[in-house]
């Protein structure tokens, strides 16, 4: 049986889930099963946060817990029941 | 008559409207903060149908739709232009959307970075990687030019819809005449100066190609140094630069319906690529580039040093033609009498990456 995470999302991406800036997915373990389940819901959602291939976007970063996943093992960062899950767009662009 | 003019820039998508082509009511930015590579205005339905290739530098690329003349967009749910997971590639942005002949109503071509071409069945909505071209054995050879390796031109033949064109940085130009069974090499005669054999079977650095008015089979192509037409669809390629004050630059563009006339604006070399003479010129040939004459009544005559990147001139299908042209400086110009007056239509915008247009 799983339990609920919490994503939150920053503004520019809340259109992509009906305006809503607080998502609870069903799912934990890792932060990829945590995505597939946003996929299935929110598949428009996903592929503004990763590609085809599944790649987490390289301006995209996502905080599990506070913690940088790229710096806990990118999107086999392990989730917990009740995490809560933080997108924000990095510093980029001119 | 309404004329609309889409600018893509590295910034977003504005769009211009006129009555007359003098004066022009500018909106956007439309996907603020996002790169318009690509914008396809297709003719074939009642109400042009839009299509806009959107890059955001976070959130990756998609395709949009707009079927009320870019009053609002829809894309769908799945990636509109997505890589099968067997190539290990995906998609960067992209570069070109071409609706196809208008026996094919519903076909659209993509173009992409890195260099693929992709078909639409469904007006654009979805699209479809061309598997033989992708598979080609040249594939793995072809280069990148400093913007990227992307198709950047597709040219599907107006009435054979088995034949389809296509140009690339650095690769040049391939064909088919099959309906993308079989694609070939088609640039014998192109130069590629960049190599130790100038003149290889593949991998010029071909900047835009356009397709004449009157003849499917005759093309004209702006390269990496070098004005080239070719009369026999491709199969070979003869200089035209002789009257240009520079075989350097990047848009070539071609009358709507008028046979053997295209504008062109040349940059001074590959090694400065500003104007010649920092002269704000438009170029134009009626003879199918057996002569050239200057074009600027209306444009700056201070210094004038911006780039006009490859897609960012266009032709409109009014009568007389009109002609538009964008700068990396953010300044578009408009003409609608075929080059021989200019008004600028904006200025101050992001850098110009496209411009389309189309009597309404």
């Amino acid at each position: 049986m799983t339990a609920g995470v919490t994503i939150l999302l920053p503004g520019v991406l809340r259109a992509e889930a009906a305006g809503q800036s607080r998502l609870t997915v069903d799912a934990n373990g890792s932060l990829r099963t945590v995505l597939d389940a946003v996929a299935a819901s929110w598949p428009r959602l996903d592929r503004r946060l990763r590609d085809e291939r599944g790649a987490l976007r390289r301006y995209v970063n996502i905080y599990v817990d506070g913690d940088d996943c790229r710096r806990s093992g990118g999107l086999d960062t392990p989730v917990r029941a009740g995490a809560e899950i933080q997108v924000l767009p990095s510093v980029a662009g001119g | 008559m309404t004329v609309l003019l889409t600018i893509g820039t590295s910034k977003g998508l504005f769009l211009a409207t006129s009555d007359n082509r003098v004066d022009w009511q500018v909106s956007g930015p439309h996907f603020a903060m996002t790169s318009i590579y690509a914008v396809g205005i297709d003719r074939r339905r009642a109400t042009p149908r839009l299509l806009a290739g959107v890059d955001s530098s976070h959130f990756g690329p998609s395709v949009a739709t707009s079927d009320d003349l870019g009053k609002t967009w829809s894309e769908p749910d799945q990636a509109p232009v997505a890589f099968p997971a067997d190539t290990d590639t995906s998609l960067v942005r992209v570069w070109q959307l071409a609706p196809g002949p208008a026996s094919e109503p519903d076909v659209v071509y993509a173009g992409t970075q890195p260099s693929a071409l992709f078909r639409s069945d469904d007006g654009g909505r979805t699209f479809t990687l061309v598997r033989s071209l992708w598979d080609h054995p040249h594939r793995t050879e072809w280069g990148a030019g400093f913007g990227g390796q992307a198709i950047h031109t597709i040219l599907p033949h107006p009435e054979d819809p088995a034949r389809v064109l296509v140009a690339m940085s650095t690769g040049g130009v391939y064909r088919t005449s099959d309906s993308g069974s079989t694609w070939s090499p088609a640039n014998k005669g192109i130069k590629a100066g960049f190599f130790p054999d100038p003149y290889p079977e593949f991998g010029q650095c071909v900047h835009k190609v356009a397709r004449d008015a009157g003849d499917p089979t005759r093309l004209y192509a702006q390269n990496h140094g070098g004005v080239y037409r070719s009369d026999d669809e491709g199969a070979t390629w003869s200089s035209i630069a002789e009257g240009l004050p520079s075989d350097f630059g990047f848009p070539i563009v071609t009358h709507p319906d008028r046979p053997s006339t295209v504008w062109t604006f040349p940059l001074a070399a590959d090694s400065e690529r500003f104007p010649p003479d920092h002269r704000c010129r438009v170029f134009r040939s009626t003879d199918a580039g057996t002569s050239w004459s200057a074009l600027s009544a209306g444009l700056p005559t201070d210094p004038f040093y911006p780039t006009v990147l490859r897609d960012a001139m266009c032709a409109d299908n009014a009568t007389p033609a009109g002609v538009y042209f964008g700068t990396r400086s953010g300044e578009v110009w408009s003409s609608r009498d075929e080059g021989e007056s200019w008004v600028q239509v904006a200025s101050h915008l992001p850098d110009v990456l496209t411009v389309k247009a189309a009597e309404l």
